[in-house]
């Protein structure tokens, strides 16, 4: 067993312990492993964007791998590279970035667009990056419309398409399917109160929701227990002899430190009454 | 000529065109894509021309949302315990229709909470999120007569990470104790980890969203929650707004003409399976 394995295992042990301390109540081991999780996922989310986006996708499609000696503007477009090159070579290695891309310049709109972003931190220029925003909120409303139309609606009417001829079980599942379908519908109809016969229906839909939601939440319980149980095995893995016993070690640790915590804050709260 | 009537005679002359347009071969035009081109008009065509109605003065009826009722007494219940309001608009990026919604419903808490004098905290999980929702509250601010209360930490950033970000925002609560929790955008696994520990602080909690999977969660652990289509009208709800309101009205009548599809194409497939007529219509329907 080598010792970064074993030292890894401890790190592991002591920050589930730490997380799973939230329980008892809030506690410094608690706060300890939730700055540590923010800070190092913030970091690494950063770093990851850059060398797995903006790296390769963006700088590699502006400045691809030169086949051969470039000439002309293109020379000078280069330079340019070659001027970012000087600032970092692992960024910007001589050459051009080799990511398997060809030289596209309409690339050069989304380097705008975050270069927008970046002058937010500008006070006269900041009202750049609402341009930004507007680009990315506008795109994605015409790309979701297309997607919602085809997903949410054609293939629901497409799914009513139901056998009511294949035997009593699925005439019955079929009708029910439909029935729970438009009561739901009713439901979410905002124009118009919900009394009378139209609010029965709509309760009736209400009904529908919740069943499915009870099912859902079932289900997602259940994912949720194996989650649990992968964490438990990775503590009890780790308390084995090989680890030195991590586990037992740690966990005493908090405990006892938690109850002398515990401890001292109850002698002061009865000193102060 | 009235506005709303203004619609249909566009959108008439549009689909006469469009059909010689259709008729004369259609070059440049995916034929395969036409059931979708016409869902698309069609919607757009209703939603419109409600919206059209509705800034032509035409009084629009919007159902009462109790969700939607509970947000001011939310702020209110905060202001009078002398504590802040914690709102986080979900944990995806602005390219998700649901957080979009959630930065809108953040405009109109932050106008509550600005009028109210008490503190807001929205801590954001995504750069443009953050950027979008500053613009948002400080411009509520501005709109309320009250720019000296606002601040930019008042929206911050934590992490990109889903669960860092759930550890994060319940440290927040833990510590700052707020009175009233907003969970309004889209939610993952975490969206239970948010509400038990907002229920745990025995904060007023008002949660919505759209992802299915997540709305029994917060069902459980919230005290009122918007599911669905009832969050996303929930700017029209809260603004009053006429081309919004007609906008709900539109999408009403949209689900109208769904309901009446799914009921029609029910009956026409029992008809296929019993053999008198010879249509398919999951193929008729399927887009490519």
């Amino acid at each position: 067993m080598y010792t970064t394995e074993i030292i890894g295992a401890w790190f592991a042990v002591f920050l589930t312990l730490a997380i799973f301390s939230f329980l008892y109540k809030d506690n410094p081991f608690y706060k300890a492993a939730e700055h540590l999780f923010v800070g190092v996922s913030a970091g690494y989310w950063a770093s990851t964007f850059f060398w797995t986006q903006i790296q390769p996708n963006l700088f590699g499609r502006l400045w691809p791998k030169l086949t051969e000696e470039p000439s002309g503007i293109k020379a000078a477009w280069y330079g340019i590279y070659d001027f970012f090159g000087w600032f970092h070579e692992g960024i910007f290695p001589g050459g051009g970035i080799d990511k398997g891309h060809e030289l596209n310049l309409f690339y050069l709109i989304p380097f705008l667009l975050g270069i927008f972003m970046l002058l937010r931190l500008s006070r006269k220029l900041g009202w750049l990056a609402r341009w930004s925003m507007a680009y990315v909120v506008g795109l994605a409303a015409g790309l979701r419309l297309y997607g919602f139309l085809n997903s949410n609606i054609l293939a629901q009417v497409r799914g009513s398409a139901l056998s009511l001829f294949d035997g009593w079980g699925t005439a019955i599942n079929s009708i029910i399917i439909i029935v729970g379908t438009l009561t739901g519908l009713f439901y979410f109809f905002f124009s118009k109160e919900h009394t009378g016969v139209f609010g029965k229906i709509s309760r009736v839909g209400i009904w529908f929701l919740m069943v499915s939601f009870g099912a859902a939440f079932g289900f997602a319980v259940m994912g949720r227990i194996s989650l649990l149980i992968g964490r438990f095995y990775d503590l009890i893995q780790f308390s084995g002899s090989q680890y030195y016993h991590a586990t037992y070690w740690l966990l005493a640790l908090i405990v006892i430190i938690l109850g002398f915590q515990a401890f001292r804050e109850r002698g002061r709260s009865t000193e102060e009454a | 000529m009235k506005s709303g009537k203004k619609v249909l005679m566009y959108a008439g002359i549009f689909a006469v065109l469009f059909i010689i347009y259709y008729a004369f071969g259609h070059p440049f035009f995916n034929g395969n894509r036409l059931t979708m081109f016409v869902c698309v008009m069609a919607l757009s065509v209703t939603i419109l021309y409600y919206i059209a109605r509705a800034n032509g003065g035409a009084k629009i009826y919007l159902r009462t949302i109790p969700g939607l009722k509970a947000f001011d007494e939310a702020v209110g219940r905060a202001t009078e315990m002398g504590k802040s309001v914690l709102y986080v608009p979900g944990i995806m990026d602005m390219d998700q229709v649901e957080t979009v919604a959630g930065v809108i419903i953040l405009g109109h808490v932050a106008k509550m909470t600005a009028s109210y004098e008490t503190n807001l905290n929205v801590p954001v999980s995504r750069s443009i999120v953050m950027e979008a929702s500053r613009e948002i509250v400080k411009e509520s601010y501005m709109s309320v007569g009250r720019p000296d209360l606002f601040n930019d930490d008042m929206v911050h950033y934590l992490t990109d990470e889903q669960f860092a970000y759930a550890a994060g925002v319940d440290g927040i609560m833990l510590r700052e104790k707020p009175a009233a929790c907003f969970y309004q955008g889209k939610f993952y696994a975490e969206s239970l980890i948010l509400a038990e520990t907002g229920n745990s602080i025995g904060a007023i909690q008002i949660a919505g969203t759209a992802s299915p999977s997540q709305i029994p969660f917060f069902v459980t652990a919230c005290d009122y929650t918007l599911i669905g289509e009832e969050f996303l009208t929930a700017s029209a709800y809260l603004s009053q707004k006429p081309a919004l309101l007609g906008s709900v009205k539109g999408q009403d009548m949209g689900k109208f003409i769904v309901m009446i599809a799914i009921v029609l194409i029910f009956i026409l497939n029992g008809f296929h399976d019993l053999g008198w007529i010879d249509i398919d219509f999951q193929e008729l329907l399927r887009v490519q």
